[in-house]
């Protein structure tokens, strides 16, 4: 056992920490207020590396490993969930895939310009009758011979507009059921694509959550990720990483909730005294600090087995359930620290909360990853 | 052209101080270390004139006189652009010390330009450059918020009480800069970091060198009173206080 | 023995900064036992070299060379050490400006004397000779043992003030070694703000940070500034965006100034700011946030709006006048 990070380990995390004080908080208020997409500041992570850092040198990426992703993901998260997410799926649903099941022709097509971060990639699983029910795809893509027809809605989309490259999961051969999914690679840009309005969410309102239709748009058959019928297992093998991903996310949200409520905690006088010195203040604080660094060792230890190519798919559901579950309390905490300021936007802690509740329904809901960590316990 | 910067490693800004041992010493327990902010922009300057195609700058070093825990600080002006690290591994005792270490460096190993902050966040001595300069008998420029290098044809500003003054001047020299010498200190990206691996970080044995000053005690500066409020309507009242109270008027 | 002070002078002129020098370095002689000789370098008329009178400098060595009339460190520090080593000097005192900044270490090396920069008061003690500086920028205070034979001190502006002493000055020409090798410095362009108060040397700062919004709201600021005689400042988030010149930066990294009175609209007081601050006499913060952290330093607090506040203020400090 060694709880050291190495030296390049933390310079990432001060890089992603510096970089978000620097270009994230300034105006997150504003961009969370009118749901403004953070373009100037993608751009930005995309230059420092941060959008395809796990990606090997090879494929312009960083050649980063998992430990820093999670770092990087805390850091983000702390100030602006809704560039983390953007991050999360370019990293480890997307790139990911292509990287680890993509031909050597699809990696220096697609998998190049999403890592340098001059692309963003989006992953179109969920659909309007699935959401954590994979198995029910009702997008098909069906073989015409020299390419795939696709047709279907698909839901709840991050970077759905912003996106230039699609990973698509559908319906090749419905009577194979689940083993007829196919993963296709599809260029945003393809006739017969529209994308729905901008879904008005409760939190993380700066990222771009969209439907996105398909309508007879045709994919060449090389944009086939893996196998024929593939699709299924490839979609719940990149959920593994994003579940890191998430869990990391839900890290940073509480664990930036923590620090402005203990900052708060340290300077808010009431009955002659710092709050912090009440008793009923300090004791959840103790408790928001304990189930973060809970919340911490789950995300490390999955990232760490990931890193060690060891199965990690147990551990990423555990991390990502129990992260998830603390920033919703730990955030709830830190706005009822602040008091009447908590409750309004300046102080942050607000819209902490509001992003944390994502944490809780995306990528696989809190109820899906019990379903996922006992089904291992049995194995 | 070789770049010589110098590179202090100084607690984060945001530090508490603490003292230990009879306020002997400063307690760096949970201290998080940076580049000195002054240094980092010396070090951004020196990166932008080596990006920059109009002169014949083509090295970039950087260069610390203290032990081994300055090596993540080293690392760090890798990462984010410069080409080699050089550490004399000796306790930075004092100005003097440190400024005498790193020119018995400079006569082995010649650079064009040498760049300083114009102080530390920590001591604050404001001495380490200019020192330098004296030490190699280099002409030194002070107070440096520019420098341009033309076909190396070198102009540089320094300021001046309420301006500020273009000059020109000839390689080797020691430019001691501050604020304004360049745009924001970089984040180093995930390439660089990469790259930063594979960068020599070279460690060199200290040269004799004498040591003239010594800190023996800390002290923390008096708490302030409370500040006293006053009614945004009351403008009056304050003039009233500053003139016959604080006495400051 | 004796104990020298550099005056410099600024187109022939001194300043307070120059006279509180000598008032300093007076006293320091006088606890020593030993005379003071204040040097001049450049061209100053002797009606300006007989100022420094007032304030005890009984001993005035004048290099008067008009190649030195622009200053080059390198060539300074020479003549400085000349002088120092002639007359025995024990200690060398400058003032914590730009060209003690610059000269300061290059006499220290030249002396081989231990340098302490920016000391705020006379040395704690003589034998051991320890003086006090800040430290940490401004969170703290060192003591530092200087343990050569001879010294050099540079003093923090505002930190002594004045003492009127006044003595019959005796001027004396020094013609120091200055060979040509030692200009390689040639100015080529200089740029003055003339009408406008130095913020440096101000003995008001108005100062104005991102609560002000926008730039152009920035007319309030320059127009208290001007009823109080006042230098402007601004924070660091202003000058980053480019509100404002980086010239007028105050904190950690921009300048540490030292006021009578400083006067803060719309800085919240990052702790980054203060240390540009704190040795200010008095501050006075406002702010919209009554919890910014700039009252925790401040002596006098208004919670409001700047651009309502600061012509309130403004309007109060004329009637205060006339």
């Amino acid at each position: 056992m060694n709880f050291e990070f190495t030296e390049e380990q933390l310079m990432i995390r001060d890089a992603a920490r510096d970089f978000a004080q620097r270009e994230l908080l300034p105006g997150v208020i504003e961009r969370d207020e009118k749901a403004i997409y953070p373009t100037e500041q993608v751009k930005k992570l995309g230059e420092l590396g941060f959008l395809g850092m796990l990606v090997g040198l090879d494929y312009d990426g960083g050649g980063m490993d998992t430990i820093s992703y999670v770092l990087a993901m805390e850091e983000i998260s702390k100030i602006d969930s809704s560039v983390s997410v953007i991050m999360s799926v370019n990293n480890s649903l997307v790139c990911w895939g292509v990287e680890k099941f993509g031909n050597e022709e699809q990696k220096q097509k697609y998998l190049k310009p999403m890592a340098r971060g001059e692309k963003i990639g989006a992953f179109l699983l969920s659909e309007p009758e699935a959401g954590s029910d994979a198995t029910s795809q009702r997008t098909t893509a069906v073989d015409m011979g020299d390419h795939y027809l696709l047709n279907g809605t698909k839901n709840w989309i991050t970077s759905g507009k912003s996106a230039s490259t699609y990973i698509v999961i559908a319906q090749t051969k419905p009577e194979l059921k689940h083993r007829g999914i196919n993963a296709l690679i599809v260029e945003a840009d393809s006739e017969g694509i529209s994308v729905g309005p901008h879904e008005n969410k409760m939190g993380m309102r700066a990222s771009d959550t969209h439907s996105v239709m398909f309508n007879n748009v045709k994919v060449p058959k090389e944009n086939l990720l893996g196998e024929e019928g593939f699709g299924f297992k490839f979609a719940m093998k990149s959920l593994e990483g994003g579940r890191i991903g998430i869990a990391s996310q839900a890290l940073g949200i509480a664990s930036g909730a923590y620090e402005l409520a203990l900052k708060y905690a340290q300077e808010r006088k009431a009955f002659g005294k710092e709050i912090i010195n009440h008793q009923a203040i300090a004791f959840k604080l103790a408790d928001m600090a304990t189930e973060i660094e809970a919340a911490r060792f789950f995300c490390l230890k999955a990232a760490w087995l990931k890193d060690q190519g060891k199965p990690y798919g147990h551990a990423s559901a555990m991390a990502k359930l129990y992260a998830a579950e603390t920033a919703m309390k730990v955030t709830t905490e830190a706005v009822q620290i602040h008091g009447g300021y908590g409750y309004v936007k300046e102080y942050h802690v607000e819209r902490l909360m509001r992003d944390a509740k994502l944490t809780q329904i995306y990528e696989g809901t809190s109820e899906i990853q019990k379903i996922v960590i006992s089904r291992g316990l049995v194995d | 052209m070789k770049i010589l910067v110098c590179i202090s490693n100084v607690p984060d800004t945001t530090t508490k101080v603490k003292f230990k041992e009879g306020d002997s010493l400063f307690d760096d327990s949970g201290v998080q270390w940076i580049i000195n902010p002054w240094d980092e922009l010396a070090l951004t300057r020196a990166l932008e004139l080596k990006e920059d195609a109009g002169n014949s700058v083509n090295e970039i070093c950087v260069i610390h006189v203290g032990g081994a825990g300055a090596d993540a600080t080293l690392r760090k002006a890798l990462a984010i652009g410069a080409d080699k690290a050089v550490r004399i591994d000796a306790c930075p005792a004092d100005a003097y010390h440190v400024a005498g270490q790193i020119a018995e460096f400079l006569k082995e190993n010649p650079f064009d330009i040498v760049f300083s902050g114009i102080e530390s966040s920590d001591y604050n001595g404001s001495s380490v450059g200019a020192m330098i300069a004296e030490f190699m008998d280099y002409p030194g420029i002070s107070s440096v918020t520019a420098v341009n290098l033309d076909d190396d044809d070198i102009q540089l500003s320094r300021a001046i009480p309420g301006g500020k003054q273009v000059l020109k001047t000839e390689t080797p020299f020691v430019a001691v800069v501050q604020k304004g010498i360049a745009n924001e200190p970089r984040i180093p990206s995930m390439r660089g970091i990469m790259m930063a691996r594979k960068k020599p970080l070279e460690v060199k044995a200290a040269a004799e060198m004498d040591v003239l000053t010594k800190s023996v005690k800390f002290e923390l500066p008096a708490e302030k009173g409370a500040c006293k409020m006053i009614e945004s309507e009351s403008a009056e009242q304050l003039v009233d206080l500053l003139k016959n109270e604080a006495k400051v008027l | 023995m004796s104990v020298i002070a550099f005056a410099k002078n600024w187109n022939g002129k001194f300043k307070n900064s120059t006279y509180e020098l000598v008032s300093y370095t007076k006293e320091l002689a006088n606890k020593l036992n030993t005379n003071l000789i204040v040097l001049s370098i450049g061209e100053v008329s002797n009606d300006e070299l007989n100022t420094l009178g007032k304030f005890g400098a009984d001993k005035v060595v004048s290099v008067n060379n008009p190649q030195l009339n622009i200053l080059t460190s390198r060539a300074y520090a020479k003549v400085i050490a000349q002088l120092a080593e002639k007359e025995a000097a024990s200690v060398v005192v400058m003032s914590d400006n730009n060209s003690g900044k610059a000269i300061a270490p290059r006499v220290s090396v030249k002396l081989k004397a231990g340098m302490v920069a920016a000391v705020q008061e006379l040395p704690v003690s003589l034998d051991p000779f320890v003086v006090k500086k800040r430290v940490f920028s401004g969170k703290a205070f060192g003591h530092v043992q200087i343990d050569s034979e001879k010294k050099v001190v540079t003093i923090a502006k505002n930190c002594f003030g004045l003492i009127e002493n006044q003595v019959e000055v005796n001027i004396e020409e020094f013609a120091p070694e200055v060979d040509a090798s030692l200009f390689k410095i040639q100015v080529i362009e200089e740029e003055e703000q003339k009408d406008k108060v130095i913020l440096s040397d101000a003995d008001v700062v108005v100062s104005a940070g991102r609560g002000m919004r926008s730039p152009e709201n920035w007319a309030p600021v320059e127009e208290l500034a001007e009823v109080l005689g006042a230098a402007t400042a601004c924070s660091r988030p202003v000058s980053d965006e480019g509100w404002r010149g980086h010239e007028e930066h105050v904190g950690q990294t921009g300048k540490v100034i030292a006021p009578n009175l400083y006067i803060a609209a719309g800085i919240s007081g990052a702790i980054q700011h203060v240390a540009g601050i704190s040795r200010s006499k008095c501050i006075v913060a406002i702010n919209t946030d009554p919890e910014a952290p700039i009252f925790s330093v401040a002596d006098y607090g208004i919670v409001g709006d700047v651009m309502e506040v600061l012509p309130k203020l403004t309007k109060a400090f004329r009637n205060s006048k006339s």
